[in-house]
């Protein structure tokens, strides 16, 4: 329906990726006490940002055939005239 | 709660996108049918997510964290016994009536299958707990906000007293639900349902990695629990012997057939989401792709519930709240789970026995403050509140379909024009909402309305999968036998639970205001028996009814009794998306963890 769901997934979770990133990479370690020690937010931020960049790439790759479906169809269309 | 200004933007970003997709969506809201089935044009994999985000309310999510909790790891129960099986069926066997009859909702095909007074009753009894339930949602989270101190911070900062924070959150959740719901209608819905799905598993999943971590991996966890918490089928022979108060019979019975069949199956609420889908057989694939994370489900609720009480007992402490008071003395509680403080008193509740009444509710929301840093508590909290929306939502469109289609056109105005429906199924979206946020209300006032209600309905559910099995597989089956067998399953749903009484449990809204016949050993127990009575009877009674009244004309019946209709081919498909593959596929993936875990 109109819009590709995994757009606006794909858009959501690398913003929170970023910020969740450039957060953990900033902050001080004493945060992190109570994550084990562990910089949760830099290593978490890393995977949602993966995760949103992948969905974007599926987006890409939707519109990418679609566009080349058309190109074709009009090609067609133009041949079956000739 | 301490959030500082990340946790906030975190918070933000998710709502502008919430927002933002009904704002997209909503040119494409031409006709009533694109605002309450989403045009049927949605691919299967995003119904099969909104399939089971719609269900993923907070009742899910906070409820199965405690009973982990409190009963172990047999609360996979619900998951590998109860759902999947069901979801299993609702593809393979009723979809193809349910997407196939072109009905636009469940009542409207009990209409189409049997009469005028079987649908109202279904469409009427419906409308109501749909409100209900998302007026539940929206109390619990508003609670859940005011014990949490989440806003009370920028309260502070912004000289607002404390006691608003309820009613705002209240007007917040509502306003939010509300628009985008109006501007996209069930599209929006099962968007944001699958955004919801993704950000719930982000919130949780990072909380099963640190707990599992702290307590030494699973086996850690298991040598740290009683051995009947990490086995989910130990003692299942007798009642008296495992924590759930079952045995093998009723909970295969009441919780396996009864109960999960009649929810995953005859529930508008979720049934609503796989009829959106763009094929019939994208329709039939939708509960059995909901299927595969809900079998994965467990471990990102009931294992932090587990681990909840896994860790060690903390030496009471206080909260202090922001402006330095102290408000909670957090007493002998078990893990991180504190025992429940009485409002009234101050005092720590305590059971018929003398010990403590544990605040099980708090397993998740405890396990984050215990686990997240600044930040990812941002994400774990928004994904809190994200579970707690998609359950209002999921009811308030499934309430503006069977308050337009089944009430309003077919009682009210019969023959207006498209336009007008879809006009008013934004009206009901408003006052869907209202009526929610009154019902909100209700339960703050009273608090065993809520109680009261929730029996209520269980009654008029319980007996409904019996109707539509019936309705569904014997063309026999009249529309007097449809209707006498559910209002006579519901009394019997009503007297049992009239005569029996869980153990320890006071007469009233827990049983026995008719007299005590039979005590069961757990509240469990006793729900999962009046569910096979009001089954068994609305069963019987419909037979009984159907063979004495006179039956319907069989080419009426076409597509909508399985004998009558032509089996839907999927020939044309690759094995992968064939109902039937992937149901076997879910069920020995099912049987497998019911094996592993056992």
């Amino acid at each position: 329906m109109g819009m590709d769901i995994r757009l606006p997934i794909g858009l959501m979770f690398s913003v929170l990726g970023v910020l969740l990133t450039v957060f953990g990479a900033f902050s001080r370690r004493e945060i992190y006490r109570v994550s084990l020690g562990i910089n949760m937010n830099l290593a978490w931020g890393l995977v949602l940002l993966a995760f949103g960049v992948v969905m974007l790439l599926f987006v890409y790759a939707a519109n990418k055939s679609e566009r080349l479906h058309e190109t074709k169809a009009a090609s067609e269309v133009a041949r079956s005239k000739e | 709660m301490s959030l500082t200004s990340i946790d906030w933007l975190i918070m933000g970003v998710y709502f502008v996108f919430v927002l933002g997709i009904g704002v997209a969506l909503k040119r494409y809201m031409k006709t009533s049918t694109d605002f309450f089935l989403a045009g049927r044009s949605i691919p299967a994999w995003i119904c099969g997510l909104a399939f089971l985000s719609a269900n993923l309310g907070a009742q899910e999510v906070i409820g199965m964290a405690a009973c982990g909790a409190k009963y172990g790891i047999a609360t996979s129960h619900f998951y590998w016994i109860g759902a999947v099986p069901a979801m299993v069926f609702v593809g393979i066997f009723m979809m193809p009536f349910y997407y196939g009859s072109k009905a636009r909702s469940v009542p409207e095909y009990l209409r189409m299958r049997f009469d005028e007074k079987t649908r109202g009753l279904n469409a009427i009894s419906f409308a109501v707990m749909t409100i209900f339930s998302s007026g539940i949602s929206m109390y619990a989270m508003a609670k859940l906000i005011q014990v949490l101190h989440v806003f009370d911070v920028p309260f502070q900062k912004m000289e607002l007293p404390q006691g608003m924070i309820f009613h705002v959150s209240i007007v917040l959740s509502a306003l939010i639900v509300l628009g985008y719901i109006f501007l996209g209608g069930l599209t929006s819905a099962i968007y944001n349902e699958v955004l919801q799905f993704f950000l719930i598993v982000a919130g949780f999943l990072p909380l099963v990695y640190l707990g599992l971590k702290n307590v030494g991996g699973w086996p850690g966890l298991k040598a740290s629990l009683p051995p009947a918490y990490s086995h989910s089928w130990q003692g299942m022979t007798h009642a008296n012997t495992n924590p759930l108060g079952v045995e093998v019979f009723g909970l295969a019975m009441g919780l396996g057939f009864v109960l999960s069949f009649g929810y995953w199956c005859t529930n508008y609420l979720v049934v609503q989401r796989a009829m959106a889908a763009d094929s019939m057989s994208a329709a039939r694939r939708t509960p059995l792709i909901a299927a595969v994370p809900k079998i994965l489900f467990p471990i990102l609720v009931i294992l932090p519930g587990l681990i909840a009480v896994a860790l060690p007992t903390q030496a009471p402490t206080s909260l202090q709240a922001a402006n330095g008071t102290v408000i909670v003395q957090q007493a002998t509680g078990r893990g991180i789970i504190p025992a429940k403080i009485d409002e009234a008193s101050g005092q720590v509740k305590l059971d018929s026995t003398g010990k403590p009444v544990l605040d099980y509710d708090l397993a998740i929301p405890n396990m984050l403050l215990h686990y997240y840093p600044t930040g990812l508590l941002g994400l774990g909290l928004t994904a809190l509140l994200a579970s707690f929306m998609s359950g209002m939502a999921g009811n308030v469109t499934a309430f503006n379909t069977v308050w337009t289609y089944d009430i309003y056109q077919s009682y009210i105005n019969k023959h207006a024009s498209d336009e007008h429906y879809l006009w008013m199924g934004r009206m009901a979206t408003v006052f869907g909402v209202a009526l929610s946020i009154a019902a909100a209300y209700a339960a703050t006032r009273f608090n065993n309305i809520m109680d009261f209600l929730q029996l209520v309905f269980a009654f008029v559910n319980a007996p409904l999968f019996a109707t539509f099995l019936l309705g569904m597989f014997w063309k026999r089956t009249t529309g007097h036998g449809a209707f006498t067998g559910l209002l006579s399953g519901m009394l019997a749903a009503a007297l049992h639970h009239g005569v029996t009484l869980p153990a320890g449990a006071d007469t009233g809204i827990k049983g026995g205001w008719l007299g005590i016949a039979h005590t069961y050993p757990s509240e469990m127990a006793q729900n999962f028996w009046t569910a096979i009575w009001a089954w068994s009877v609305c069963f019987v009674v419909t037979i009984l009814i159907s063979v004495v009244t006179k039956p319907h004309k069989e080419e009426e019946m076409v597509g909508l009794v399985y004998s009558l209709t032509k089996k839907p081919s999927e020939k044309h498909l690759p094995w992968y998306q064939r109902p039937a593959y992937l149901g076997i596929a879910v069920l020995a993936l099912a049987l497998s963890l019911n094996i592993i875990f056992r």
